[in-house]
């Protein structure tokens, strides 16, 4: 998985045009450039527009930079999308078994197969959640699993597990937007491809909010809770609301009385059932949680481990995706399923085993160097890309504790063609499918959203770190 | 629909409309100042103005004189005059702003523009600015945000209240504007006794767009009583109290639910002394009064809609 050459998802090895990008590939070829840097201009014009009807806010009017659009879409063969469907629903399926798990029997501990002190004396594990019941057994019922994609020994690029994020995954907005986009930019495009729908994800949430209301409730009510108008993804929170047509309220709006949850109405209390929170664990209550927290309810948790409130997600999905955690989800679906997984995790040396950490700090230079309870790109070292005396701060940083590490070899994530300012060329990507989990089936809408480094070179895809987003087609 | 929802729609519009009769009142002194042998307008006339809005103490604070000039750029423009134009405009899309997704993209990009715009107006470029063309705009702001909502967000409940905000603070301007412009007009009784008169009166009909329709309505010279009856009386004429009583009235109605009884005895108490009011019974209980006391009822009225629908005060 070192080949030197990425995969990329257009050309094979050979400069030969993949199949299922032929159609494509012939219609750039008659599409005059002009065109193209109209649409360009026209898709930019549009999401800036959008962008200011959700981003531009503050008493300061500030602007908030808008994630960069690349109109050159990542396709996905169908085949290749079922294997990825029938992995990823394998795997949350066995990380909410694992959540139930250690909040019940903890029989994965007794067994021995994932260490006690690595879930127990995790800061995500929530003891409050000890022995509470959830609808359906349910715990992650959003989860966004980051994959990305590596050249093989044969050329052939096998897909990877990067991170499973089981908090409050966000992105998925910009998947339908960029769809609606390139429908409106490119209808003819469309005409050339069967490209499966995804435009029903508000409905599939809906569903599966629904679907685990408390038990008794026969029309529940949903409702999803922001951070507010300053959080940076609060154009996602409205975008959803309005999508599935349910309210966007914030902390101040619910309140508990008898360990039922309403929201404040011009009609008076109304009683709230399901609520979708965007908000971490740690803002939920303040009688429970950080004290300080304007952001949430007093009295929220009381009310859901009675049971008569739905949070999705459930609180502390976070021990399940930290990375500490990560590189036993492989023995998860086994232990829980009797399966051998799907997807493949990318192999990870645990610099806490002496083993893996004497490795680790022989090969610095190669290797990709994470913080466990980090996220969003900091407090990583990326070995190739490190100069010696950053390679040597971390050496320090690591044996201080080395118990808060975890080393990767260093993917060459596959590549895209992407729009850039001289042309055409290839620009690393991941692609974060959201697996919704609700009721009887777990659902998904085809493909996910494809997050593009727009540096060249860049591994990082990340939007706070000047990544990009690509329309995603799963065809045939 | 949420509380705070529907709070922010209703001060989205009333601060809206609180900046177009803010500038109606300006404009309205404006023309009386550039009436021959007006010189410029007299101190009195800029001083009713800072009265209307209970400025005047603010004003006081800035030590400024109380010339046109001034008098105008306190009250369009300073930012620590919460009532100027440039504030009520900016409230008016922090509201929107807070419930873009209850909003149509035509109502939130109609009130952001608007923002956009008078955000960069300072003194120097208001001073080179023609007034009336100025005065026109916010107006028309107002319009464009009042048809765009009528037109394009569906009449539900949370139209309704974008509309009673809209008419609760009419009701209010109205009152205010009539109470302070009568009484320094009225030196002389009944009739118009000099030109100068017939224009005052007349800028104060234009200033609430009813120059035409008095005429229409009367068929007659301007005399103050009639000018009371068509602003206080008149149904049809929508910037009357009559008019925005029967709104508030009606949508009240329609939006009532178990908590809101104490809104509703208000404000059908209110409409009945409007629709039931005969003017020769305001006038002998002196209009001066009889306004101060709508006043004082008009507002008490937005606090039980406050209390009953916007921030329960049940937790």
């Amino acid at each position: 998985m070192n080949a030197a050459k990425p995969f990329d998802e257009m050309h094979a090895a050979d400069g030969t045009i993949r199949t299922h990008y032929q159609p494509y590939s012939e219609w750039l070829g008659h599409t005059p450039r002009e065109l193209i840097a109209r649409k360009r201009k026209e898709a930019d014009l549009a999401f800036h527009r959008v962008g200011i009807t959700f981003n531009v806010y503050g008493a300061d009017g500030g602007k908030e930079r808008l994630i960069p659009f690349d109109l050159l879409p990542r396709i996905i063969p169908g085949d290749e999308w079922r294997t990825l469907e029938a992995g990823l629903r394998q795997r949350v399926r066995a990380l909410n078994a694992f959540l139930a798990d250690i909040y019940h029997g903890q029989e994965i501990l007794r067994a021995g197969r994932i260490p006690a002190d690595q879930v127990l004396d995790n800061a995500q594990f929530r003891p409050e959640m000890k022995g509470v019941h959830v609808p359906g057994g349910l715990y992650a019922m959003i989860a966004g699993i980051d994959l990305v994609r590596a050249a093989g020994a044969d050329g052939k690029g096998d897909y990877y597990v990067l991170e499973d994020n089981l908090r409050v995954p966000s992105g998925v907005s910009y998947l339908l937007e960029n769809r609606k986009m390139m429908m409106r930019l490119f209808p003819d495009l469309f005409s050339r491809y069967d490209v499966q729908p995804v435009e029903h994800y508000p409905d599939l949430l809906l569903e599966t909010l629904r679907a685990v209301a408390p038990a008794g409730v026969l029309d529940p009510t949903a409702v999803l809770l922001t951070p507010g108008a300053f959080n940076s993804a609060y154009f996602e929170h409205s975008f959803l609301a309005q999508q599935m047509g349910i309210e966007l309220v914030e902390g101040q709006d619910l309140f508990v009385e008898d360990d039922t949850v309403f929201m404040r109405t011009t009609q008076g209390p109304r009683r709230v059932d399901v609520i979708y929170r965007r908000l971490d664990d740690d803002f939920l209550d303040p009688e429970v949680f950080r004290a300080d927290s304007m952001l949430g309810v007093p009295g929220l948790m009381s009310a859901y481990r009675a049971g008569r409130v739905t949070l999705a997600n459930a609180v502390g999905t976070g021990v399940a995706d930290d990375k500490s955690i990560y590189p036993y989800v492989p023995e998860m679906v086994r232990f829980y399923l009797g399966e051998e997984p799907i997807l493949n995790n990318v192999p990870t040396w645990m610099l806490r085993e002496p083993d893996d950490l004497a490795y680790t700090l022989a090969h610095l230079p190669e290797l990709v160097v994470k913080e466990v309870h980090g996220a969003g790109g900091y407090g990583m070292l990326v070995g190739p890309a490190a100069t010696k005396a950053e390679i040597e701060e971390f050496r320090q940083r690591i044996l201080a504790a080395p118990e808060k590490y975890i080393a990767q070899p260093t993917l060459s994530l596959s590549t895209c063609p992407t729009f850039v300012d001289a042309g055409i060329a290839p620009r690393h990507i991941d692609l974060r499918p959201f697996v919704l989990s609700g009721g009887r089936e777990i659902r998904m809408v085809p493909g996910g959203l494809t997050r593009v480094a727009l540096k060249a070179g860049s591994l990082v895809v990340n939007s706070s770190q000047g990544g990009g987003t690509k329309d995603t087609w799963v065809v045939g | 629909m949420l509380s705070r929802t529907a709070d922010h729609l209703y001060w989205m519009a009333r601060y809206t409309e609180r900046a177009e009769n803010t500038v109606r009142m300006l404009d309205v002194s404006y023309r009386m100042s550039l009436l021959p042998g007006a010189n410029g307008g007299d101190t009195e006339s800029w001083s009713a103005i800072l009265d209307i809005s209970e400025l005047s103490e603010a004003f006081a604070r800035t030590g400024r004189p109380l010339s046109a000039c001034d008098v105008i750029e306190f009250v369009v423009l300073d930012r620590d005059n919460p009532s100027s134009v440039w504030n009520c405009l900016r409230a008016a899309r922090e509201n929107a702003h807070a419930v873009r997704g209850t909003l149509t993209a035509e109502m939130w990009e109609t009130t952001n523009a608007t923002w956009l715009e008078i955000r960069e107006m300072t003194p120097q470029k208001l001073r080179a600015t023609d007034l009336g063309e100025f005065f026109e705009w916010v107006k028309f702001r107002s319009h464009l945000l009042r048809g765009v909502t009528f037109g394009t967000m569906l009449h539900d409940e949370a139209f309704k209240f974008v509309r009673l905000g809209t008419f609760l603070e009419r009701a209010d301007n109205t009152a205010r504007l009539l109470d302070v412009k009568y009484h320094s007009l009225l030196p002389k009784a009944e009739g118009l006794t000099s030109s100068t008169d017939f224009y005052q009166w007349g800028a104060l009909l234009r200033s609430v767009s009813a120059f035409e329709t008095y005429r229409h309505v009367y068929r007659d010279v301007i005399t103050p009583y009639k000018v009371a009856e068509l602003l206080i009386l008149n149904a049809d004429m929508p910037r009357s109290l009559h008019a925005c009583l029967d709104e508030i009235n009606g949508i009240l109605g329609e939006i009532a639910s178990i908590h809101s009884a104490e809104a509703a005895r208000q404000a059908g108490e209110l409409h009945a002394t409007l629709h039931y009011g005969r003017m020769d019974d305001i006038f002998d209980a002196g209009l001066h009064p009889w306004l101060e006391r709508f006043l004082v009822r008009i507002n008490r009225l937005g606090d039980s809609i406050g209390e009953n629908f916007l921030v329960p005060v049940a937790a």
